[in-house]
């Protein structure tokens, strides 16, 4: 009942000055339009860019190392236990890539309720045979059915289809720098050399896209198979094992705890790519600081209104106040007044920021090193338009604080006896 | 034998900016119910401002103010509210319509505060109070589309849509012509012995003191006589 008088009156000194109210409400639906466009498509491109590695990337990887003994033989000696030690003299001794008891390993992270899947995969350095020169790549033996399931392998082969890898023997999906400098299309058989120097023919099935394209000059995919033939090695031989987890965030502790049970060498995704991490947070942080610059622009622009409001009001709260409206009353008048211009201002502009939004993510968007992609990459996230509604009616009551407060404050005998 | 309504002890008053000038000094009367009193004076006597301090609108005085026998020291902003829109019922000199409600919804604004009858009823009395003043066929108009004379007459209706204790006035008459004036002054009266309303109107018009039950003559903030100004006063003021 009180709530709907103090309602009724704010919404006919609303009306009263129509047309600067509709500035100030534009001024947040603009604002908060801003806000969610930019922050969508901020998002987007993130996710976008993000995706670009982190897709490709396990989140665990484990592998072996060539390193040199870390224990050297001097260090063994008790005599010298007390004394600097120049003698380190100890080199690698001739041991392969393999991750040893690859099999067992394997069982192990299968049983693991973190690991959403694993694929193995086996990395060989070759030269590309091109006429008289070799160019130098590395074939990577995959597991073809765990990458596509695990790394959406099948989104980066531009021409051909994965299917085929593991159907044709001795096949290979060449890179596509690679495949452009050797001149040869789908069907074409091509040679290589191993490290060993051993010439091994491979047919082209497809070509691989991977947006990178020094990589692309360089990778290309066989099966796990084709490769372990390639070197000559039994079919346990596995360089690599790539694991994903549920969650992502478990990634640096599991990595330290296989490293222990494995003894292998085992990175986490985000101490190998850190970098797109921090890149993430700034723009973020960037887009936020913009959005609310803007709202605090709007926020003055209902600041002033209201502050007009009551200066040309100022009889009216008086004679309020004489016939019993109390201070808190004519308060809530005018919060009422500002919450009113940021609700349906804020409402707006998040429609309107929804339609902007979608207008970008329609506009095409091609670049050769994002086959997959488009148009403009848009974030839908509801957390944007809830974030932007409550800065919205947040904004518009400081707004609207001070100016209430003022007008609660004005003393009607003072205006009465000013006429 | 009748109750008193308002009743002021001793009450005090200056105004400290620039310089200290003490415009009200140990001002006592009281009212009965039913009373029409008029407080006439010269410009800056006081009047008005004892006015404000009695409509409970001015809460920095010395003395003391008891209205239906209850004092209105120490109560906070939001208690004052509540009684002014409870026991008071006020007309200024100027209308003070708010012009974004029609002249119905002028009246009914204080009921619908009041808040102790539903909307319907409220509008109900206010169709009453308007019909008492003679102005129900413009209920629905806007208050910029009235003659002064009307607006007053709104005003007054809204002074009374709570049956206020009492209603003052201050110098409602002031704006108006001798035709319009003498309107207002003869619903003041209706309204005095037919309804038994008690009223206390600060004027500066001796003819409208005058015809009222009782009349306090002020100078310099002190009350200077319980009755008309005679000659003598007259004479001195000059």
């Amino acid at each position: 009942m009180k709530f709907k008088l103090i309602a009724k009156i704010s919404v006919a000194l609303l009306k009263a000055r129509l047309k600067q109210t509709m500035v100030a409400a534009f001024g947040v639906t603009f604002s908060i339009t801003m806000f969610i466009t930019l922050l969508s498509f901020m998002a987007g491109l993130n996710d976008l860019l993000d995706n670009l590695i982190l897709n490709r990337t396990p989140h665990i990887r484990l592998y072996n190392e060539i390193l040199p003994s870390e224990i050297q033989p001097i260090a063994q000696s008790a005599e010298y236990a007390r004394d600097y030690h120049f003698v380190r003299h100890i080199k690698p001794k001739n041991e392969l890539l393999e991750i040893r008891k690859s099999e067992a390993i394997i069982m192990a992270l299968k049983n693991d309720p973190n690991v959403r899947g694993i694929a193995a995969k086996t990395t060989v350095p070759i030269f590309y045979n091109v006429g008289a020169i070799n160019l130098t790549g590395v074939i990577n033996g995959i597991d073809v059915d765990a990458e596509n399931k695990l790394f959406t392998f099948q989104d980066y082969v531009v021409n051909g289809k994965t299917i085929d890898l593991k159907n044709t023997p001795n096949s290979v999906i060449l890179g596509i720098g690679a495949a452009k400098k050797m001149l040869v299309q789908i069907g074409d058989n091509i040679q290589i050399t191993t490290s060993e120097g051993n010439r091994f023919p491979l047919k082209v099935v497809g070509f691989f896209q991977s947006g990178i394209e020094e990589l692309d000059k360089v990778q290309s995919y066989a099966t796990l198979a084709t490769t372990q033939k390639i070197l000559g090695k039994p079919a346990a031989y596995v360089t690599d094992i790539q694991v994903k987890l549920y969650d992502i965030t478990l990634a640096p502790a599991l990595a330290k705890m296989y490293n222990k049970r494995f003894d292998v060498e085992a990175i986490d995704i985000q101490t190998a790519n850190s970098q797109f991490e921090t890149g993430s947070s700034i723009r973020t942080l960037i887009s936020y600081a913009v959005g609310i610059t803007l709202l605090i622009v709007a926020g003055f622009g209902i600041y002033n209104i209201l502050n007009m409001m009551i200066y040309e009001k100022m009889d009216s709260i008086a004679i309020l106040k004489a016939t019993g409206f109390s201070g808190k009353d004519v308060n809530a008048i005018f919060l009422t007044i500002a919450l009113t211009i940021g609700l349906v201002g804020g409402f707006l502009g998040l429609l309107f920021g929804l339609g902007l939004s979608a207008v970008i993510g329609e506009i095409p968007f091609n670049t050769a090193s994002l086959p997959t992609v488009k148009t403009y990459p848009i974030n839908y996230n509801p957390k944007f338009y809830l974030i932007g509604a409550l800065f919205s009616i947040v904004t518009t009551y400081l707004a609207g604080y001070f100016p209430s407060k003022k007008a609660s404050k004005i003393d009607p005998v003072d205006i009465i006896r000013g006429k | 034998m009748n109750k008193k309504v308002i009743e002021a002890i001793g009450i005090s008053k200056s105004f400290h900016d620039p310089i200290t000038v003490k415009v009200l000094s140990d001002v006592s009367f009281s009212i009965n119910a039913g009373e029409f009193v008029s407080i006439v004076g010269k410009s800056g006597c006081g009047k008005s401002t004892l006015l404000y301090i009695l409509s409970t609108m001015d809460t920095s005085y010395e003395g003391e103010l008891l209205l239906d026998g209850v004092s209105m020291k120490n109560k906070k902003d939001a208690e004052l509210a509540l009684v002014r829109n409870e026991k008071i019922g006020f007309v200024f000199q100027f209308h003070y319509l708010l012009n974004e409600f029609n002249n119905l919804q002028n009246v009914m604004l204080p009921g619908l505060k009041f808040g102790k009858l539903t909307a319907k009823e409220v509008e109900h009395h206010a169709y009453e109070k308007l019909k008492i003043l003679g102005i129900e066929k413009e209920a629905l108009k806007l208050p910029n589309q009235l003659s002064g004379g009307q607006k007053q007459r709104v005003a007054i209706a809204r002074a009374l849509i709570n049956e206020p204790l009492i209603i003052m006035g201050d110098e409602p008459t002031g704006n108006l012509d001798k035709k319009n004036g003498d309107i207002v002054f003869n619903i003041f009266k209706e309204l005095a012995e037919e309804f038994q309303q008690s009223l206390l109107i600060v004027t500066h018009d001796l003819d409208f003191a005058a015809n009222t039950h009782r009349t306090i003559t002020m100078e310099d903030g002190k009350i200077w006589s319980h009755g008309l100004p005679t000659d003598e006063i007259t004479k001195a003021k000059q």
